[in-house]
């Protein structure tokens, strides 16, 4: 059978310029990104020394910056596959709730961590019907979820907070918020669930499916694939991974409050983007979102830290996410043709 | 040598109907692919090939009529029923995920997996890089099956499509305007490919909309208008002119009428049960 289209000549390129060009679409970005992420640090530490040549802060990175980039490496094949969530940051407090009611009953905190997830799970999944059933964009209806989410969980709670105090004696707390050999458990899972996402993605059907969805949905609808089924899966995920994200962050400062999850949605946005994840999916890194959060999560302790009046903060933080996202776009598109 | 054939129909649809939002596409189309035979389907744009060969796909749902394999009426058609059925189409829109590796590309939708649905990688590379060599003719050294297709051409775009079709050992091949962007040489390439694809033993559907392209390599031409079959006319009975004034006319008209054809009067009585069963 393959006898005949060996004659269809193949337009080529130069050799040299073409395996640049595919070196350089694969890698550039990536390799502009971390360089990037040195520098920065390297200006925190020539500025700040006191502060980055201290362990005490990088004790404080691991365990802030997994409430956030453990979400954001979801997020990013959710945004590979052509979709977005907004309404992760009110399911880290729904997820709560179902553990305050199951820790309450029980009194079994590890019982509760996975109530919550469940709870992420169930959350993730009205998502993905809404977006896949009921053919609304994900934009919409994670706004819309994000609202009632929230709303849910006030209600459910009748708007309080929730002392945690109790919970520090369990399994489940040295489990998820203790140390590792000196390191926050936080970063443990982090690590953990980067590696887990990037077999997902680039080793498993279910991220390359999310590939094709993301990058041409009607070839991934002629090719066969399961668009809604994958599409709801990384929902889903999404939600366990938040309201996992959620009990962390309550574990860890040992008190529920129903707005846990509020100031998470951009950092965890920022740090897929930065990262080099393109916005209009078919393509995304996991070592980008990585780094990217962990860049999102330094720059506004070390701009603090170098003494810099507060009300620079901002069009610093500003500055430098702008700066990395313009990176992305120079380095991909000097690559691609 | 008449029609090809086994008398076996590996396909056959009947009575199929069609509408997207109440716009009727198809309308009570009946067609019969016979075994090893190269069936042309020709028609303007927006005539309903592409929605036809859809549902022989399992990618449409027909709103009514049943679809037959060997003789069989399948129901609940799906891409991945059609698949093991032996259909494999090479569609008008490629197909192809600009952003993904040529490996990626080819195994979309039906990896190669090891247990718990992680992909096998080294053998898809492997297979891509062999299909590279052999069948698409990708010599480039710097061509890899990681590259992206948006640094394909056209021409190199096509014989991936096609390619990845070939792969899977289907018995029954669909075309859809497979010559669409390709350069005469090109052109001249996939019709010699065709014939090869008969020789094989293998059916096929050629969908284009230039009647050039289908008249050398169908043994049967199968025209579509405005949803509704226009006529059946095997190659072997009519030239290549006769078909074009009879095009025309569709064209023009909506339908064909055989009394102004005197051959093709003859050739109507012959094949008029055939064409409407
Ligand atoms: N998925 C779809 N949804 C709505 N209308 C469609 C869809 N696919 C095709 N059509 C319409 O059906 C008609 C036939 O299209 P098509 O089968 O692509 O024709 P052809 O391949 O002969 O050019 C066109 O009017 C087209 O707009
Ligand atoms: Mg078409």
């Amino acid at each position: 059978m393959s006898s005949t289209m060996e004659d269809v000549e193949p337009a080529v390129a130069p050799r040299r310029r073409r395996t640049l060009r595919s070196f350089g679409t694969t890698w550039a970005s990536q390799i502009g990104i971390t360089v990037a992420f040195v520098l920065l640090w390297l200006v925190f530490i020539v500025k700040a020394p006191n502060t980055f040549l201290d362990t005490r802060i990088y004790v404080s990175f691991a365990q802030t910056t997994p409430y956030f980039a453990l979400i954001a490496l979801t997020l990013t094949m959710v945004i590979v596959s052509g979709d977005i969530d907004l309404s992760f940051p009110s399911i880290m407090a729904l997820g709560m709730v179902g553990f305050i009611a199951v820790e309450r009953t029980t009194g079994n905190v590890e019982l509760a961590v996975l109530a919550a997830i469940g709870v992420g799970a169930l959350a993730g999944l009205l998502n993905g019907f809404f977006v896949t059933v009921m053919g609304i964009p994900a934009l919409v209806v994670t706004i819309g979820t994000q609202f009632l989410f929230h709303g849910l969980t006030l209600v459910l709670v009748n708007g309080r907070s929730f002392a945690l105090v109790e919970a520090r004696d369990s399994t489940a707390y040295g489990l998820l918020v203790g140390r590792f050999v000196g390191i926050p458990m936080q970063f443990v899972w982090l690590v953990l669930a980067a590696i887990g996402t990037w077999l997902l993605l680039y080793r498993h059907r279910v991220g390359l499916n999310a590939h094709v969805i993301g990058d041409n949905p009607q070839a991934a609808q002629l090719m066969g694939i399961p668009i809604r089924r994958t599409r709801t899966l990384l929902f889903v995920l999404t939600g366990m991974a938040a309201a996992f994200a959620g009990v962390m962050n309550s574990l860890q400062v040992s008190n529920f409050y129903p707005a846990v999850g509020s100031g998470y949605l951009l950092p965890a946005l920022a740090s897929v983007f930065v990262g080099g994840t393109s916005v209009f999916g078919g393509r995304g890194t996991v070592w980008g979102t990585f780094i990217g959060a962990f860049m999102i999560g330094a720059i506004r302790a070390g701009i603090v830290a170098m003494r810099i009046a507060d009300f620079y903060v901002d069009l610093i933080y500003g500055a430098i996410v702008l700066i990395a996202i313009s990176i992305h776009a120079v380095l991909q598109r000097r690559f691609e043709r | 040598m008449g029609e090809r054939g086994d008398g076996r129909a590996p396909i056959e649809l009947r009575h199929i109907h069609k509408s997207f939002g109440g716009v009727r596409v198809l309308e009570d189309v009946s067609l019969r692919l016979s075994s090893g035979e190269v069936l042309g389907l020709l028609g303007d744009n927006g005539a309903g090939k592409s929605t036809l060969i859809k549902i022989i796909t399992g990618v449409h749902r027909p709103d009514g009529g049943t679809i037959l394999f060997d003789g069989k009426e399948v129901r609940g058609l799906n891409v991945d029923k059609a698949r093991a059925l032996g259909v494999e189409a090479v569609y008008q829109e490629r197909a192809l995920a600009e952003q993904l590796s040529l490996w990626r590309n080819i195994f979309m939708g039906r990896p190669i997996t090891r247990p718990l649905g992680f992909l096998d990688v080294r053998e898809m590379r492997r297979i891509t890089s062999e299909l590279m060599g052999e069948s698409m003719g990708f010599t480039s050294a710097a061509l890899t099956p990681e590259t992206r297709v948006t640094g394909l051409s056209g021409g190199e775009r096509q014989g991936l499509a096609i390619v990845r079709a070939l792969h899977f050992e289907a018995d029954i091949i669909i075309l859809d305007e497979p010559t669409m962007g390709l350069s005469l040489k090109e052109t001249d390439k996939l019709v010699h490919f065709v014939k090869g694809i008969r020789t094989a033993g293998k059916s096929s559907i050629f969908i284009d909309h230039n009647i050039f392209h289908v008249y050398s390599v169908a043994d049967r031409i199968v025209v579509l208008d405005r949803g509704r079959i226009a006529g059946d006319f095997p190659t072997t009975r009519y030239s290549l002119e006769e078909l074009t004034e009879i095009m025309r006319e569709v064209a023009a008209t909506g339908s064909f009428k055989p009394e102004r054809h005197r051959a093709t009067e003859a050739a109507s009585e012959a094949d008029g049960a055939e064409g409407a069963s």
